[in-house]
């Protein structure tokens, strides 16, 4: 009886779940088909790429509002002072060029990235802070104001370009992978969602006066302005808002648990052009 | 006997009514549905009088014909994930968002709907 009920909440719990059963490990590869195969057939309507722009694609969320918006984008001081920013020397007469390939230019698409030296996942805020540590600055915290800024800055060079993350071959990578998805899929909180509830089986749905993005796409367009923030915040932020409105304990910015979650989530939208920042109620 | 016609007025007033629901739980399972906090149970479902209300969930009408049962509504608000392992409905009673007074409160204001 006790077995016969696991096995139905699996069976349950998998039919909901867009992604491979893998084999005999990770298969990050067969997941972003899987994951992006759901999205196509159950809103067969949008065209892949249109997932950038998450609630918009659905009908309530204000889209002709938000085109308005776009014409004179609300974050695009954050762009000017994140250019400010990235162009600004450090002490040592360096800049953040230097801790870069493309010299920082038109690469956000492939953070976050696996790290083999420490064997762990770094979001570009994290990069950037380890740029900045490497050249005796201190670190900024990871969701919003100068870092937000200057990830917006780097994001806005890279507009257009597909999001590549790699999860190489490398068990950590693999492990980091895989705990990021766990997280994805794991309800937490009070409310008891995971963040497939809400962004895989009822994207597009209206939670009260907001649409639920999918979570397809739902990365490309950070770092966001929104209008409830009334600032421009990072991804990391937004986890943290996602993890207490389902009355969870949010985890630390700079945690594994983010930073793997990122990845996992990031790369299910491989190939989808970076569209960030962008603005959002 | 001046029990009896109460009940009867009520009835004439709202004929849904539940058997045993007073006004005053009604009118307490209507601010814990629309209330945040609370119910929320607008956030995720329409139903009649409800504003703004999401639409995650199936919308809340001829709740007497569609759960006749209030045991079983009960045990949806309480805990459905128990029944449906794949469901949105958070548990209500098992998470001790609502106290077990409180959901009978919410189902006499839907059994009005």
């Amino acid at each position: 009886m006790r077995i016969g009920l696991v096995v139905l909440a699996l069976l349950a719990a998998f039919s909901a779940v867009p992604v491979a059963l893998a084999g005999a490990g990770p298969d990050p590869a067969a997941d972003i088909k899987a994951f992006q195969g759901h999205f196509r057939t159950e809103l067969p309507a949008i065209p892949l790429a249109a997932y950038v722009n998450g609630p918009y694609n659905f009908p309530g969320s204000g889209r002709a509002q938000w085109k308005q918006i776009t014409e004179f984008p609300p974050y695009s001081f954050a762009i000017d002072s994140g250019k400010v920013l990235f162009e600004t020397k450090f002490p040592n007469g360096k800049t953040y060029t230097s801790c870069f390939s493309e010299g920082g230019i038109g690469i956000a698409g492939n953070y976050p990235m696996f790290d083999p030296k420490t064997g762990r996942v770094v979001t570009l805020g994290v990069a950037i802070n380890r740029c900045r540590v490497a050249n005796g600055l201190k670190k900024w915290p990871l969701t919003k104001g100068k870092m937000a800024d200057l990830v917006a800055y780097m994001t806005v060079t890279s507009r257009g370009r597909p999001i590549d993350v790699v999860v190489p071959n490398d068990p950590r990578a693999l492990a980091a992978y895989e705990a990021g998805k766990e997280y994805f899929y794991s309800r937490r909180g009070q409310l008891n969602f995971s963040c497939a509830s809400c962004h895989v089986q009822a994207a597009g749905k209206r939670l009260r006066g907001n649409v639920l993005a999918p979570a397809l796409g739902i990365t490309a367009s950070f770092p966001l302005y929104r209008s409830k923030w009334g600032s421009i915040g990072t991804l990391v932020r937004r986890f943290i808002g996602c993890n207490k409105k389902v009355g969870s304990v949010p985890d630390k910015p700079d945690s594994a648990a983010y930073r793997d979650l990122a990845y996992f989530l990031t790369a299910m939208s491989n190939g989808l052009p970076i569209a960030g920042p962008g603005s959002r109620p | 006997m001046k029990a009896r016609a109460v009940i009867a007025g009520l009835f004439l007033l709202a004929p849904p009514l539940a058997l045993g629901a007073t006004p005053q739980d009604i009118a307490a399972g209507k601010k814990i549905a629309e209330t945040t906090a609370l119910g929320n149970c607008d956030a995720c479902h329409v139903f009649r009088g409800a504003v703004q209300a999401g639409n995650v969930g199936p919308e809340l009408k001829n709740m007497k014909v569609l759960m006749p049962s209030r045991k079983q509504f009960f045990a949806i608000v309480y805990d459905e994930e128990a029944r449906n392992p794949s469901t949105l409905m958070p548990p209500f009673g098992k998470n001790r968002i609502l106290t077990p007074k409180q959901i009978n409160e919410v189902i006499d204001f839907l059994y009005t709907k």
